[in-house]
């Protein structure tokens, strides 16, 4: 860590500069903060981004669309699935193609486990930034889970590429309703325990209760969105506000904080993954046997125009817009990330807090730098 | 360096199918920003406006703050080379009425400035940065337009695609 004094305008004391990261273990990849502080208090931080910069939409611009999908793997590299299906919708949506059910539901059951495997990681991981070195055991056991069973249906525990247009790569394989009940059975019963191991541990309530505090009007003005903008008491969600895919075939609930609060961020996410099995039991009653791609041809061409689609990702409203000029290959792919505006509101949120604190207040974001970055 | 050519390519167009707020939403466009020169389109199910780049910041600052608008969410700010011209998009929701619009405005690529809408939504700050570093879009009264994604010193703009991406040949 490197340590520098500059003289304040101000008056006698002196604010100190502070540089943390682009290589620190709690920066969530590389992202460097720089903060300026008097005393214990932070006077203001300025973030620092980039250092993952692929030129990922870029990219997309010289690939045809079966191609891109791979490219979107690779922006949120904690829930690939979600980003998968939110470029694929994003295409069907400009072709006018209709997916068939049981390829929607497919969809709709491995993004909730996404979702809970990336609200694992960020359990695990929080709990650690918060001085707790268990959680992460647990968390991590419970996302192991997981990704074997998505080893067993994508082939891959990461990078899945599974999501086609039209549907998905293939059926699935046939113990999975056996493997997906014993599955959802030991997570209801790990996230109780997770729940039990950290929600109500006082130094951990003492560590996040009234930290980093954002208000519902400030979190919409920042754009926030996803688990910091309920936690802020904002009941907004993209599943329910603007429903895409087969979300409103689902009777679920939305958790919502009260302070917004690093504490009611987290606790926003426990919630939510019980709702997530909430969606995934729902979705295994009315799966239906029946094909699982529409009729596509091998190289996508959709017609000219320009579509923008957004989808709740674990992280928030992942968002894109696509401008198409008939071609196979995309003319522009914007990508909306969500950790990208959520990292905005980090400056607000660290404004007057205690410097020991700026990790954990960075923690309740989520980043994921290959979307910041992208 | 070969100048890029537009792609030109014979194809259907997608079909425009509003839903009864778009509708409602681009009747009531015009009413509300009168004193305006604007023009209301349609793609796919969402309301375009298009304006020129000077009224930007007072369209948008209509669109957050009438009522009968309310557009108190940006959902995305991107920026589209269409080589004889820069698109600047805005993507805007309103989670208190549940309807959604897109502004549009265009820019020559040799002057690209346009007036920034931090002062609306500070959630714009960061999407103009990065529109600057990769298009090389002017955002007037930012109040930090300084590089984000790329690092200090790195010349040209890579989103455009004047800018050679599969034989750049840096590294």
């Amino acid at each position: 860590m490197q340590i520098t004094q500059q003289p304040n305008q101000q008056g006698d004391t002196v604010d100190m500069m502070v540089n943390m990261g682009p290589q620190h273990p709690s920066t969530h990849g590389v992202f460097r903060l720089v903060i300026w502080i008097d005393g214990e208090r932070i006077v203001r931080a300025e973030p620092h981004i980039g250092y993952l910069h692929r030129g990922s939409e870029k990219l997309c611009e010289g690939e045809q669309y079966s191609q891109v999908i791979t490219l979107f793997d690779r922006l949120d590299y904690v829930a690939n699935l979600n980003c998968e299906l939110a470029f694929c919708l994003a295409v069907e949506k400009l072709m006018g193609l209709e997916v068939p059910d049981r390829a929607s539901y497919i969809r709709v059951i491995l993004c909730e486990l996404n979702r809970i495997a990336s609200h694992m990681l960020f359990y695990g991981v929080y709990g650690m930034e918060a001085g707790a070195i268990t959680p992460i055991l647990y968390g991590f056991r419970e996302r192991e889970r997981i990704q074997s069973l998505f080893e067993g249906v994508t082939g891959a525990r990461m990078m899945h590429n599974y999501i086609r247009v039209g549907g998905v790569k293939e059926d699935l394989p046939e113990d999975f309703p056996k493997r997906l009940s014993t599955l959802t059975a030991q997570l209801r019963a790990g996230i109780d325990e997770c729940d039990k191991l950290l929600t109500n541990n006082e130094m951990f309530l003492a560590r996040t209760k009234g930290i980093g505090t954002i208000t519902g009007p400030d979190a919409i003005d920042y754009g926030l969105t996803g688990p910091p903008l309920r936690a802020a008491g904002v009941l907004e969600d993209v599943r329910v506000s603007d429903p895409y895919s087969i979300y409103d075939r689902f009777d679920f609930g939305i958790p919502v904080g009260t302070y917004g609060d690093c504490w009611d961020r987290y606790y926003v996410r426990m919630e939510e993954m019980r709702q997530s099995l909430v969606i995934i039991e729902q979705a295994m009653e009315q799966m239906e046997p029946g094909p699982v791609s529409a009729k596509v041809r091998r190289i996508a061409r959709p017609p000219k125009g320009e579509v923008y689609l957004r989808t709740e990702s674990p992280r928030g409203d992942f968002g894109v817009y696509l401008v198409s000029d008939g071609s196979d290959k995309p003319y522009r792919v914007k990508v909306r990330a969500p950790s990208f505006a959520n990292l905005q509101a980090l400056q607000h949120m660290l404004r007057e807090a205690y410097v020991a604190d700026a990790v954990v207040i960075l923690g309740s974001i989520d980043i994921v730098l290959g979307e910041v970055d992208r | 360096m070969e100048k890029p050519q537009k792609r030109e390519r014979e194809g259907p167009e997608a079909s425009v199918a509003l839903d009864d707020k778009g509708q409602a939403l681009s009747v009531l466009l015009p009413d509300v920003l009168s004193e305006v020169d604007i023009e209301v389109g349609a793609a796919l199910d969402e309301v375009v406006l298009t304006v020129r780049p000077a009224d930007v910041t007072a369209v948008c600052r209509t669109a957050k703050d009438d009522p009968r608008l309310a557009f108190d969410y940006l959902r995305c700010l991107s920026a589209v080379d269409y080589i004889d011209r820069l698109e600047v998009v805005y993507h805007l929701f309103s989670l208190q009425k549940r309807h959604k619009l897109v502004i549009k405005t265009s820019v020559p690529p040799d002057n690209p400035k346009v007036p920034t809408v931090v002062s609306v939504w500070a959630g714009a700050n960061w999407f103009e940065r990065e529109a600057h570093d990769l298009f090389g879009i002017e955002f007037e009264h930012h109040p930090n337009l300084e590089p984000l994604l790329l690092y200090e010193g790195f010349e040209g703009h890579p989103g455009l695609k004047s800018f050679p991406f599969h034989d750049y040949d840096e590294w």
